[in-house]
């Protein structure tokens, strides 16, 4: 019975199914807000699980030359991190119990292995603007990886040195969420921003910018590999916010963490219709001086207790 | 580009540009993500507009041009007539040169916001895209109520034009100039204001002044790196120098300078098209013409991409013996080769889009239900009729 639930938690619930079908409606409500925004109409509400489904009857075609295993490793890393992200982030929410020490570590390497798979996926491609973006994707990695593990250290500073994700979230329980501080409000801006640039969202769209290299790493992909890549992007999306509630802003077990969400996914949504695209220069420029600095700053203020 | 050794890579453009959608090919000589050379291919798509006009009546020619382009549909045709009243040595009437400045001026707005719109395109700013084109719209539905078409406009004809612009349509076109002032200040304002949009658009792109003059640029990619060059001061025709209005020039040569040119170039359409419509002489729209006399002309028309110079030799006869049609976009596309130099892959598909080449391709509707062809082309020319009908309904009451 015991394998049984762990397979029903794997991939039923809160696993890939459960975060799969959030994650794309997620993606259907941020497709239909910015055409709101842009005073368009916008899909239907069914319209990312229909083209989800016309993805999986299409042909998957892989480039001559290309290593198949490679090919199908980029996409399933993102799927496979991101559903064992979803059962840590909602057992550890609900039965603070079962963290066992550096489980926050943990996510933090299940948070970068789906960039790891583009890059991966990219490079296999053997295609000019493939590889491009493989490598900008690399860059961008590397630029908002810097603030946001600086934003990871600050919080286990204020936590008190504790790397159990279940501590974090019952500390904040008794103590109030971190986000009510000067340094927590830091954190939180800097993880927002850096959430918006692993989700790939303008003004960070640069590996994918489909104006300069045609979706980059993603534009060999055809059929169930491409629609497995979107799946993964759409889980992203509904558990990064999660992350960051639970991290900043108390956890997700109360009624209020529903508003929170849409608040975080509002944000999202806005900073992504009100820009342009950055460069790669500027992006690595903005995440390393200036969201590096502010994140230290926020280190300082949180060894201080403020 | 023989010296290319094993660390360039090119990237390829075209030849069916993905976002422009033009037979065009630009392929971008790369070392990472630095654009080190650039070359040009063009000739993708072959029309034989000159020979055809050689075969065709003088009247019918102002049809043919007009399908050179979908955007600046107004600038062929007028620059043709141009050529040919200057070969019979004849102007139209006031009234007609009133109309043809006033159309002229509408498709610089609309062809510039359409750039504008396309520009926010590219570099991944989708809401002003949207938001630009949603203002191009209503323009479009007013070239419908004065002309019955949204695009092909078919008003200027040898000695005059084929519609007149009814008195009871003037309020119309001046509340939608009062709406388009507003939305202008808006885009420009934002544009100017917004510091990742400078970011990705100051200093990106530079056409130094040199370089501009030996490539021959016209029209704004010209203005934006210091050249005053514009036919409708340097050589006035029509009514442009009875009305006034000032050149818009700037010297950084770079896209932010492009983009600035181009949307204060909106305003003094603007401010063009307000002073005709005050001004506006009563009397005929066009002047009879007999015949065409041996001889040749030319006609230049500084349409919204630069200047369109057309050649028409007459032999007396009723079709021309020879057309020669140079459009502004052949030469700016040149200057992106010292224009792109240098800067980075993220900023190339800009930079090269930055001189508004012209997008000679408009689309036709047939609209298939379950696999049984929905409508014909009367059923189209219908819809089209209907919808003028409606807007003259709901405008002239």
């Amino acid at each position: 019975m015991e394998i049984l639930k762990v397979l029903f938690n794997y991939f039923i619930f809160p696993g890939f199914l459960f975060t799969a079908v959030v994650g794309m409606f997620l993606t259907w409500i941020e497709r239909k807000v910015s055409a709101r925004v842009q005073m368009r109409v916008g899909p239907p509400w069914y319209q990312s699980y229909a083209d989800f489904l016309k993805l999986l009857i299409k042909e998957t075609i892989i480039p001559e030359g290309t290593s198949r295993f490679l090919f199908y490793l980029g996409p399933l890393l993102g799927l496979i991190s991101m559903s064992i992200l979803a059962v840590m982030l909602f057992t550890m929410n609900f039965s603070p119990q079962t963290s066992f020490a550096g489980d926050l570590i943990v996510m933090v390497y299940l948070l970068a292995l789906p960039p790891i798979g583009v890059i991966i996926g990219g490079s296999a491609s053997r295609n000019p603007f493939a590889s491009i973006g493989a490598s900008r994707e690399m860059t961008q990695y590397f630029a908002y990886e810097l603030p946001f593990l600086i934003v990871i250290a600050g919080i286990v500073l204020k936590s008190g040195g504790t790397i159990k994700f279940g501590e974090i979230i019952e500390l904040q329980k008794s103590n109030g969420p971190f986000l009510y501080s000067i340094s927590g409000i830091i954190f939180g801006m800097v993880m927002l921003l850096v959430m918006q640039a692993k989700l790939g969202f303008v003004p960070f769209d640069i590996p994918e910018a489909e104006q300069e290299i045609m979706a980059g790493p993603y534009i060999e992909y055809s059929g169930v590999a491409l629609g497995v890549y979107k799946i993964s992007k759409g889980m992203m999306l509904f558990l990064l916010p999660v992350f960051i509630i639970s991290l900043v802003w108390g956890g997700i077990t109360d009624w209020w963490a529903i508003l929170k969400f849409l608040l975080i996914i509002v944000l999202i949504i806005l900073i992504k219709n009100t820009n342009p695209r950055l460069r790669i220069d500027q992006t690595l420029k903005f995440f390393w001086i200036f969201l590096g600095i502010l994140s230290i700053i926020g280190l300082v203020l949180a060894v201080n207790r403020l | 580009m023989n010296e290319i050794n094993s660390k360039y890579r090119i990237v390829p453009i075209g030849p069916y540009h993905p976002l422009q959608e033009e037979p065009e090919f630009f392929k971008l000589i790369v070392e990472g993500e630095r654009v080190i050379d650039l070359e040009i291919n063009l000739g993708y798509n072959h029309r034989g507009h000159e020979y055809l006009a050689q075969t065709m009546t003088f009247d019918q020619v102002p049809f043919l041009v007009e399908r050179i382009c979908g955007i600046c549909s107004n600038s062929h045709p007028y620059a043709y007539c141009l050529a040919v009243e200057d070969i019979c040595g004849i102007k139209p009437p006031p009234r007609a040169q009133y109309i043809r400045t006033i159309i002229g001026e509408l498709e610089r707005i609309h062809s510039h916001y359409l750039w504008l719109g396309l520009a926010g395109h590219f570099i991944g700013y989708n809401t002003v895209w949207m938001w630009v084109w949603r203002y191009r719209e209503p323009l479009l539905d007013l070239f419908e109520l004065i002309m019955g078409n949204r695009n092909h406009y078919a008003i200027n004809k040898i000695g005059g034009v084929r519609r007149d612009i009814l008195p009871e349509d003037y309020p119309k076109i001046e509340e939608y100039l009062d709406l388009l002032e507003e939305k202008t200040t808006m885009f420009t304002k934002a544009i100017l204001d917004d510091p990742v949009i400078r970011a990705r658009l100051e200093g990106v792109g530079i056409l130094k002044k040199e370089d501009a003059i030996a490539y021959g640029v016209l029209g704004p990619t010209a203005r934006a790196s210091g050249i005053a060059i514009d036919v409708r001061k340097d050589d006035p025709y029509d009514a442009y120098d009875k009305v006034d209005w000032d050149i818009i020039v700037f010297e950084e040569g770079d896209v932010l300078a492009k983009a600035k040119v181009r949307l204060l170039e909106c305003f003094e359409s603007i401010k063009i098209v307000r002073q005709c419509l005050k001004n506006m002489p009563e009397g005929p729209i066009e002047t009879r013409i007999e015949d065409i006399p041996a001889g040749e002309g030319i006609g230049r028309h500084e349409a919204p991409r630069g200047e369109v110079f057309h050649y028409v030799r007459s032999d007396g006869s009723n079709m021309p013996v020879r057309h020669k049609i140079r459009a502004p976009s052949y030469m700016n596309i040149a200057s992106n080769v010292a224009a792109v130099k240098g800067y980075s892959i993220a900023d190339a598909a800009l930079i090269l889009a930055a001189v508004d080449p012209c997008y000679c391709c408009t689309e036709r509707t047939i609209v298939y239900e379950n696999g049984v062809k929905k409508y014909t082309g009367k059923d189209l020319l219908r819809l089209s009729w209907e919808k003028t009908e409606e807007l003259k309904r709901k405008y002239r009451r």
